[in-house]
């Protein structure tokens, strides 16, 4: 077959769309080495799972091992059944811990896994039962207003042990 | 006294003239897809009408999309600093790109540039008789001329989406990283983060590819349809870019809605 321009014209521009369709997957997407790992799913639950979203990351020690693969509600226990596909070259004890947490005030909901001591570690259909659901901040504000109302009458007093769930409750400014 | 019967009757002839056109385009877009076996035989005509619709709307499409980019990164700049988020203006930019603004301004101007020329090029043919002369020789127009044009523009169209989008995340890079200063590092790994290539890329990609049979048709179906004046031509003409925007618009509206849902 005899070769024109027009086939270079056609074969660079099929290869420009290949190539940016390369870049937006491997660049600027997530096809990179991520999802070629194994996983083995646990799961967990939780009282309140707060603004964590199905493929949210797992983090431990900051470092991505895994994604949030589903999040149920069980109707049962009324809590939140989330399942955890952790990345299989990391391995986690069986007293793994797992909370909800959020990287910033504004950032992303996440699963920090903190290790345990056990020597079992973590296998497939596992479940981690030492759970910590989310802080909801307007919780958190509810009990230090209420905690602030309380101890106003005795003004003079120092605020001692009246505010359990804020450490930081410094003196009021006012 | 006020004759009220007058523009009743217009506005009932122009509702049933829209139902009456818009069977007549499911018919034609039915007669393409039919007619459809010469373009792959003989797949030369294809080639030729990319290189027409699709090469040569490169240069539009890249530059724009370099440029809206810079626009999206000075503007997301702009408003991410009051949150102290700066980082996450690689985020903004390449989601905004690949979800929306990619396949939907792409599909906006390969409308104007490609699917204007296509309904000129084809209401002309009508009317000079080129048409008919074709089908005298027993040569199938459909075949050898709607249906070219309407297979080049469901390749080129996607591959002009993907291109935009990619340059358009480079002219994020560029205002961010290059003259703003963002972190090159977090600029990247943000956006990997949080660019997912099946529900954000490739979902660009399916609202690319609905575009482009949506445009190709409707220029060549105004083509086809267009009266054999000069006046004619020139309305079709006008009419193709109209009917595209709002047509690739409201497809993305409910594309949208049907991709979020399946995210969820």
């Amino acid at each position: 077959m005899e070769r024109t321009t027009l086939d270079l014209w056609f074969g660079a521009f099929v290869t420009a769309g290949f190539v940016a369709l390369m870049v937006l997957a491997l660049k600027v997407g997530n096809l990179g080495a991520e999802r070629a790992t194994e996983v083995y799913r646990v799961e967990a639950r939780f009282d309140n799972i707060g603004g964590l979203k199905a493929r949210g990351p797992v983090r431990s020690a900051g470092v991505l091992v895994g994604r949030v693969q589903d999040i149920h509600f069980d109707n049962e226990r009324f809590q939140a059944k989330v399942t955890l596909a952790l990345d299989q070259r990391y391995k986690y004890p069986k007293d793994t811990s797992a909370s909800i947490l959020t990287s910033g005030l504004l950032g992303e909901t996440y699963v920090g896994l903190e290790a345990g001591g056990d020597d079992k570690v973590l296998a497939s259909g596992d479940r981690i039962t030492i759970t910590q659901s989310a802080v909801v901040l307007e919780k958190l504000i509810g009990q230090f207003l209420f905690s602030k109302a309380q101890e106003s009458p005795a003004a003079a007093a120092p605020p001692a042990a009246s505010a359990p769930t804020i450490p930081a409750s410094t003196p009021a400014k006012k | 006294m006020l004759d009220i019967r007058k523009p009743i009757a217009r506005l009932g002839h122009n509702v049933i003239d829209g139902v009456w056109r818009a069977g007549t385009m499911a018919r034609f877009f039915g007669l393409v897809l039919a007619s459809s076996g010469t373009s792959f035989s003989r797949f030369r005509l294809v080639m030729r009408e990319v290189y027409f619709s699709g090469v040569l709307s490169l240069i539009i499409i890249i530059v724009s999309g370099l440029f809206v980019g810079m626009v999206l990164g000075l503007q997301g700049f702009e408003t991410l600093q009051k949150y102290g988020a700066t980082e996450s203006i690689g985020v903004l930019v390449a989601l905004s790109l690949v979800r929306e603004l990619g396949p939907v301004v792409a599909a906006l101007l390969f409308a104007s540039r490609a699917g204007s020329a296509i309904t000129a090029e084809i209401g002309l043919m009508k009317t000079t008789e080129q048409l008919t002369a074709m089908d005298m020789m027993a040569v199938s127009p459909m075949a050898r001329v709607i249906a070219p044009r309407f297979w080049a523009g469901i390749i080129s169209m996607p591959i002009l989406s993907l291109l935009f989008s990619a340059m358009g995340v480079f002219g994020g890079y560029i205002v961010g990283v290059v003259m703003i200063g963002v972190d090159n590092g977090a600029f990247w790994s943000q956006m990997q983060a949080a660019v997912d290539f099946r529900y954000d890329v490739l979902n660009g990609l399916v609202k690319a590819f609905v575009f482009g049979i949506a445009v190709t048709i409707i220029a060549t179906f105004e083509g086809y349809d267009a009266p054999p004046t000069a006046e004619g031509v020139s309305g079709a003409t006008t009419r193709t870019v109209v009917t595209s925007a709002l047509t690739i618009l409201a497809l993305d509206l409910v594309l949208t809605a049907f991709m979020l849902r399946a995210d969820h």
